[in-house]
């Protein structure tokens, strides 16, 4: 069928089957979105800035396991994209984002609103394509959204020029991909898996690490299946949280620079880490050469690199989360003595009875722990929680009772203030039955606080809750106690009426001091087809405890800091 | 861990920005280049890179692993066992003498590929450590210029 290169990039999403996509027009890509206009069968939400829109295609991705969809102009359109597109890359969200570019003849002549968006891009994407023909233009749409989901998911990106969208030429979507130099290895290797179960079953103390990997690899059953089977306890890290589900007698929480103490005790002590689509982050493993001493490492990784890039590893694995897992289950399911690790599980209980994850909660004003906590009573299962970055997102790591995988969406590894709304959208756009809220800070919501615009115009009901410190609460923390309290530019004592702000854009505001209030707001907010504004006073110089400081080992964890009056 | 030299080949898919995606991959983490040849493979749409770098086990095992990792990329070949060669011109002034420079060109596997009014141009092929030797000793010649190519190498 003959059509514009504009009509193909439409009919490449109809047929990805894309139901809503984000983005910003603007002179470069304006012949698709003509083509966008003229259509009906996928959603374009216009956000009302470029970043903002990768944002919301990476929550809309993460909450529905999908691929997402942005598209921005040429110039700064792209370059505000790319923090978007970076997020995605750490934390390895499947994104297709369409960029227009000066046509092809202008392309190096420092055009109007021409930037070297694949120069640009290249360190930030899995892939990226400048488009040169409109013959190639199909083919380059196939690859890109398989490329983005297949294998370590990440972040694609074309570059259209405009001419060639413009250009009218034959289409036929390809209903295969032919790349002979890339093969993502699924199956990973039996000998390998073998060899691992045999570790399991002779370790005394071994420990199930659990990454953002088994989201990603939709393995959050079968994980769970086999820490049920062979009773090995198990921790989680920022990404994976939700995986084995707040109840699950065998988690012991989230380890790390803000993980509890059982959870990094258990790291240290164990003598075999099995690895699950985790990374070991640096904000993970403290010092590395004190990270899980005494331990042999099995790592299962769909990623090669990402194995033995920082620890050695003595069962590497390179395989889907999910496959290998159904491939260890039968070589373990009537080996297994669960009672071989009693006496581990009884030494981490026993580190969770003498520190357990506790704050000091006040009837004065509200702990922003409580408020999270509060916030789980609430509204639990049935949310979707999006935030963005510091303290109120360790807060919500630690105390949010998350039970299922993708439930919890936020920007771990690029760490990206204000990714938490836009995020929120995309979610709540993926999954409208869920209640989406972004627990967010007096910081980072005002980045990309002109989403409220976005949200009220498409009628996105999503909450904000603000836990709102007048500080950039993490640096802070951090200038309490690395820098003798010399709490250089983190003040926000001066504040918009946020109230107002969220009214005066369509929404709806709260201010809250009092528990009840809280409780009152949050009740009000879920009812309402608003987007809205819950803002939070809570303790000014409240901690995020415990904390591994930076280059520390696992084991020396700050569990309390004592304010002098 | 001790840093160790490697001659790396990469066979690529010979493509619009595939040599960025391979120097940028090197200066983006942070690995180091001695040296970086390219060339179009005869009859296919490939490229063949031989890249000469240094690093510790760890480093040189990233560095096949996130070339492998390359979309474009089809084979990374950390060599072994691999006849290795250099080429590397000379320009010296016409001054020189020409018969010492002859023969310590054809020493390396060379010889005097032009002479013009002013100078004469001298080209040695030979291992790298032996172009280096060769360098040094053209040195008492005066050379105006001195153009190395690049390592390339072939694994037995």
């Amino acid at each position: 069928m003959k059509m514009s290169g504009a009509q193909m990039i439409c009919e490449a999403i109809i047929a990805e089957d894309v139901k809503t996509i984000f983005g910003y027009p603007g002179g470069a890509i304006m012949n698709v979105y003509d083509e966008i206009y003229k259509q009906k069968k996928f959603e374009h939400i216009l956000t009302r800035h470029e970043q903002a829109a990768v944002h919301a295609a990476d929550g809309y991705a993460r909450a529905s396991g999908k691929v997402g969809v942005a598209m921005v102009t040429s110039g700064p359109g792209f370059t505000n994209a790319v923090t978007g597109i970076a997020t995605a890359y750490t934390d390895s969200i499947p994104l297709v984002v369409i960029s227009g570019q000066v046509p092809l003849s202008l392309i190096g002549t420092d055009g109007f609103q021409e930037i070297d968006a694949v120069g640009i891009s290249r360190s930030c994407t899995k892939h990226n394509y400048l488009v040169r023909s409109l013959e190639e233009l199909p083919r380059v749409l196939k690859e890109a959204f398989y490329i983005a989901r297949s294998g370590r998911p990440g972040p694609v990106l074309v570059d259209v020029p405009k001419d060639i969208t413009g250009e009218i030429g034959e289409f036929v979507y390809p209903s295969e991909v032919n790349l002979p130099s890339y093969k993502p290895n699924y199956k990973g290797n039996n000998r390998q898996i073998q060899k691992a179960a045999k570790a399991i079953l002779e370790a005394k103390k071994p420990l199930l690490y659990i990454g953002g990997g088994a989201v990603l690899s939709g393995a959050a059953q079968i994980v769970r299946e086999l820490a049920e089977m062979t009773q090995i306890p198990a921790v989680e890290t920022l990404m994976s949280r939700g995986v084995m589900g707040a109840k699950n007698p065998l988690l012991l929480g989230m380890l790390g620079m803000h993980g509890n103490y059982a959870s990094n005790m258990a790291m240290s002590e164990t003598d075999l880490v099995i690895s699950l689509g985790a990374r070991f982050d640096d904000r993970v493993t403290g010092k590395l050469s004190e990270f899980a001493k005494y331990a042999d490492v099995i790592h299962v990784d769909i990623d090669p690199a990402n194995i033995a890039k920082l620890v050695d590893v003595d069962y590497p694995i390179v395989g889907d989360i999910k496959t290998v897992i159904e491939k260890l289950i039968p070589l373990l399911k009537n080996e297994v003595k669960t009672e071989r690790y009693q006496v581990w599980r009884d030494i981490l209980n026993r580190y969770n009875e003498l520190h357990p994850l506790l704050y000091n909660d006040s009837d004065e004003v509200i702990k922003p722990q409580w408020a999270i906590e509060r916030l789980g009573e609430l509204v639990g299962e049935q949310a979707i929680i999006t935030s963005d970055v510091g303290q109120h997102q360790m807060w919500a790591a630690q105390f949010y009772p998350f039970d299922r995988p993708n439930q919890w969406i936020n920007s771990g590894g690029l760490g990206t203030m204000g990714f938490g709304f836009p995020a929120a959208l995309g979610a709540k756009k993926a999954v409208p039955e869920k209640t989406v809220i972004n627990i967010t800070g007096d910081g980072s919501i005002l980045m990309n606080v002109q989403e409220l615009v976005t949200a009220a115009e498409h009628k996105i009901p999503v909450i904000n809750v603000i836990l709102n410190n007048h500080f950039l609460g993490m640096v802070r923390q951090w200038q309490t106690f690395f820098y003798d309290k010399r709490y250089s530019e983190t003040d926000l004592s001066y504040q918009p009426n946020w109230k107002m702000l969220a009214e005066a854009c369509g929404g709806i505001g709260y201010d809250v001091t009092t528990k009840e209030e809280f409780d009152a707001a949050i009740k009000d907010a879920i009812v309402q087809d608003k987007v809205a504004f819950v803002n939070v006073a809570i303790a000014r110089l409240e901690n995020v405890l415990p904390m591994v400081p930076s280059g520390g080992a696992l084991y020396n964890m700050l569990l309390e800091h004592k304010e002098e009056k | 861990m001790e840093a160790v030299r490697r001659v790396i080949s990469v066979v690529v898919l010979n493509e619009a920005q595939v040599l960025a995606r391979v120097s940028g991959l090197f200066a983006a983490r942070g690995y180091n280049i001695e040296s970086l040849t390219v060339a179009p493979m005869p009859d296919t749409d490939m490229s063949h890179i031989t890249i000469v770098t240094k690093g510790n086990k760890r480093v040189i095992e990233q560095i096949t692993k996130q070339l492998h990792k390359l979309i474009p990329t089809f084979k990374v070949i950390e060599h072994e066992e691999m006849v290795e060669k250099e080429m590397v011109l000379i320009k010296f002034p016409i001054e020189q003498s020409l018969s010492d420079i002859q023969v310590l060109c054809e020493a390396y596997n060379g010889g005097i590929v032009n002479v013009g009014e002013n100078m004469v141009i001298g080209m040695v092929t030979d291992e790298p450590v032996r172009v280096k030797h060769f360098i040094e000793a053209a040195k008492r010649y005066s050379p105006m210029e001195i153009v190395r190519g690049g390592v390339v190498a072939i694994e037995r």
